[in-house]
């Protein structure tokens, strides 16, 4: 008789994934419509989730004999993708409910895609991550093309699927590599089998294509053609989700595969990932330049960003993690802000999206203009905002690390995206209003949208918080 | 005659991969040849997972190769499903007429 597995690490995950379940039965057998009903059930029970995440903060623990793993690192990457899946459907739920698409599939996909996403972040085995990974990506396939009677968004779904699986097989071709060659799919057993002299060549090219299609999850250079074309013809509140909650786990497991199994090949990963890490930053700033429509440019704008999250990798250093982690969080708030903007840009009730539908703003709407201009500033990374502190965690950890040519460049490519980010300033402070936006109607948006601002705004008084959370959550990435 | 050892089916299984990753790549007729490559390039995975499994006598290979088959299932039948909803729409599968998003 042997002994059930040890589950209660993952009671989270398991709350999530039964709450979907009985959602999904809820939403087809109960009469009328529960979409309402069901997105707020969604949302409460990502609020639960992320209660029983924080429950035990500060010890760390493994389910499923070693195969699950949690600790401060997870929980902190756990709780940023839980609340960043619960603002994009809180934040969706007036927009699909004026365009005339109520399904209650949507929050229920989304608890899926975000079980998934939890179960990356915690995957101690290649067949865990395996998984998680493809949770995550079915669920969001599915959410890309929930308005199914319009072709853009139809054809942005086909793309992602596309290059989506393209990547996840990048991904297990790699993965069965490394099986083969180091002989076990424990993260710890490949981390035993590399830490004993000279790697075998075949784990080496396992982890390269393992860190290929990673890079394509995360969309960054060269595998981020996909991200422009999804992010315009999805609808806008899956587009907030896909610019935050999947990066952050993705960038969760592209630290946990590379600091924990891989930790000994750091000579091997380090060129591959700075040399990523600057093409997405020459990448998202040079190619968001020409765009004219603001989804768009947030997709080369979130290419940038995963560029400058990804210097922090390069360094491969406690700091360089607590970098990541710290950018991440805010990450997090200025994009959540800017797309409750974007969400809420309409003309006579119908959704805009060009950037020149918010010229005149600044006059129209003063409030709205000023958040919008507080997040352009700060993806900038202008001081004293956030996101100048951000980006100087990560530099800092890079420079430390030996990495000067890469902050160099860097810093050089942050002033070339300073200037399209600007000129959405310009555009609402200086052009003449067209036709001028719609007020924002939902209080959900406003909310959303001044409290980003706020914490983007006043970061700069009290950083610690952020950063002391960060640094305990990299020791226990790097230690254990 | 020859013996068929690891290194053959590594071979095979890479070859697979390779007419898979060129098969979405190359094509420029019909979205279903590139379901199809996507499928090749999950099979091949699995002749690599299953051929280390027997060298390596261990059972995990084999394990890993059922969850595949299985993740590949949903992934077909969603993509299936995207594929028809898309059909719906524009009324073609041609590579070239998935085209109404530049890039």
């Amino acid at each position: 008789m042997t002994d059930l597995p040890s589950m209660l690490p993952a009671l989270p995950e398991i709350v999530l994934a039964l709450a979907a379940m009985g959602l999904l039965m809820f939403g087809v057998f109960a009469p009328g419509d529960r979409t309402r009903l069901c997105t707020q059930a969604a949302v409460a029970t990502m609020a639960l989730a992320a209660v029983l995440v924080m429950w035990d903060i500060g010890t760390a623990a493994e389910g499923f004999f070693g195969q699950f793993v949690v600790n401060d690192f997870t929980r902190f990457a756990k709780v940023m993708v839980l609340a960043a899946a619960a603002l994009a459907l809180l934040m969706g739920r007036r927009w699909f409910e004026t365009e005339g698409i109520q399904r209650f599939e949507f929050p229920v996909l989304m608890m899926l895609s975000v079980v998934g996403m939890m179960l990356m972040i915690s995957a101690n085995d290649l067949i865990g991550m395996y998984m998680g990974l493809e949770l995550q990506s079915l669920a969001l396939y599915v959410m890309a093309t929930i308005q199914r009677d319009n072709v853009r968004a139809t054809e942005a779904g086909l793309k992602y699927f596309v290059l989506g699986a393209l990547a996840s097989g990048l991904l297990l071709y790699g993965a069965s590599l490394v099986y083969g060659f180091s002989g076990t799919t424990a993260f710890g057993g490949i981390h035993d089998a590399i830490a004993g002299g000279e790697p075998p060549l075949g784990v080496v090219v396992g982890m390269v294509f393992v860190v290929s299609g990673l890079a394509f999850k995360v969309s960054a250079a060269p595998f981020h053609m996909w991200t422009p074309d999804v992010y315009e013809g999805a609808p806008t509140p899956v587009t907030a989700l896909f610019a935050v909650a999947p990066k952050v786990a993705a960038i969760s497991l592209f630290l946990r595969v590379l600091m924990d199994p891989f930790a000994g090949l750091i000579a091997d990963w380090q060129q591959v990932v700075a040399i990523v890490a600057l093409l997405s930053m020459i990448v998202g700033a040079f190619a968001a330049i020409a765009q004219e429509n603001i989804k768009r440019l947030m997709a080369y704008s979130s290419i940038g960003h995963m560029g400058f999250a990804l210097v922090g990798l390069a360094a491969g250093t406690p700091e360089g993690v607590r970098g990541v982690l710290v950018y991440l969080a805010i990450y997090l708030f200025m994009n959540v802000g800017t797309f409750a903007i974007i969400i809420a840009m309409r003309q006579q009730g119908r959704p805009v999206e060009g950037i020149k539908d918010l010229a005149g703003l600044g006059r129209t709407r003063p409030l709205v203009a000023l958040s919008m201009g507080i997040f352009m500033f700060s993806m900038a990374g202008i001081p004293p905002l956030a996101g100048f502190f951000a980006k100087f965690y990560v530099f800092m950890a890079a420079v430390e690390a030996g990495l000067i040519w890469l902050a160099v460049l860097g810093v050089l490519a942050s002033v070339v995206s300073a200037f399209y980010y600007l000129r959405i300033v310009k555009v609402m402070y200086f052009d003449e209003p067209l036709e001028g936006l719609d007020p924002m109607s939902s209080p959900t948006l406003r909310i959303v949208m001044g409290a980003s601002a706020v914490v983007v705004l006043f970061f700069f008084l009290v950083p610690g918080w952020l950063v002391g959370t960060a640094e305990i959550a990299a020791a226990a990435l790097v230690t254990g | 005659m020859w013996e068929i050892g690891l290194a053959h089916y590594l071979t095979v299984s890479a070859i697979l991969f390779a007419i898979g990753v060129f098969g979405i790549f190359a094509n420029k007729k019909n979205v279903v040849i590139i379901m199809m490559s996507i499928e090749l390039m999950l099979l091949a995975v699995t002749i690599n997972m299953v051929a280390f499994s027997t060298a390596l006598q261990d059972l995990v290979g084999q394990i890993f190769t059922l969850f595949i088959l299985t993740v590949a299932a949903a992934e077909a039948g969603i993509g299936l499903a995207i594929v028809v909803v898309f059909f719906r729409n524009r009324g073609s599968i041609e590579v070239e007429d998935i085209n109404s998003l530049k890039g």
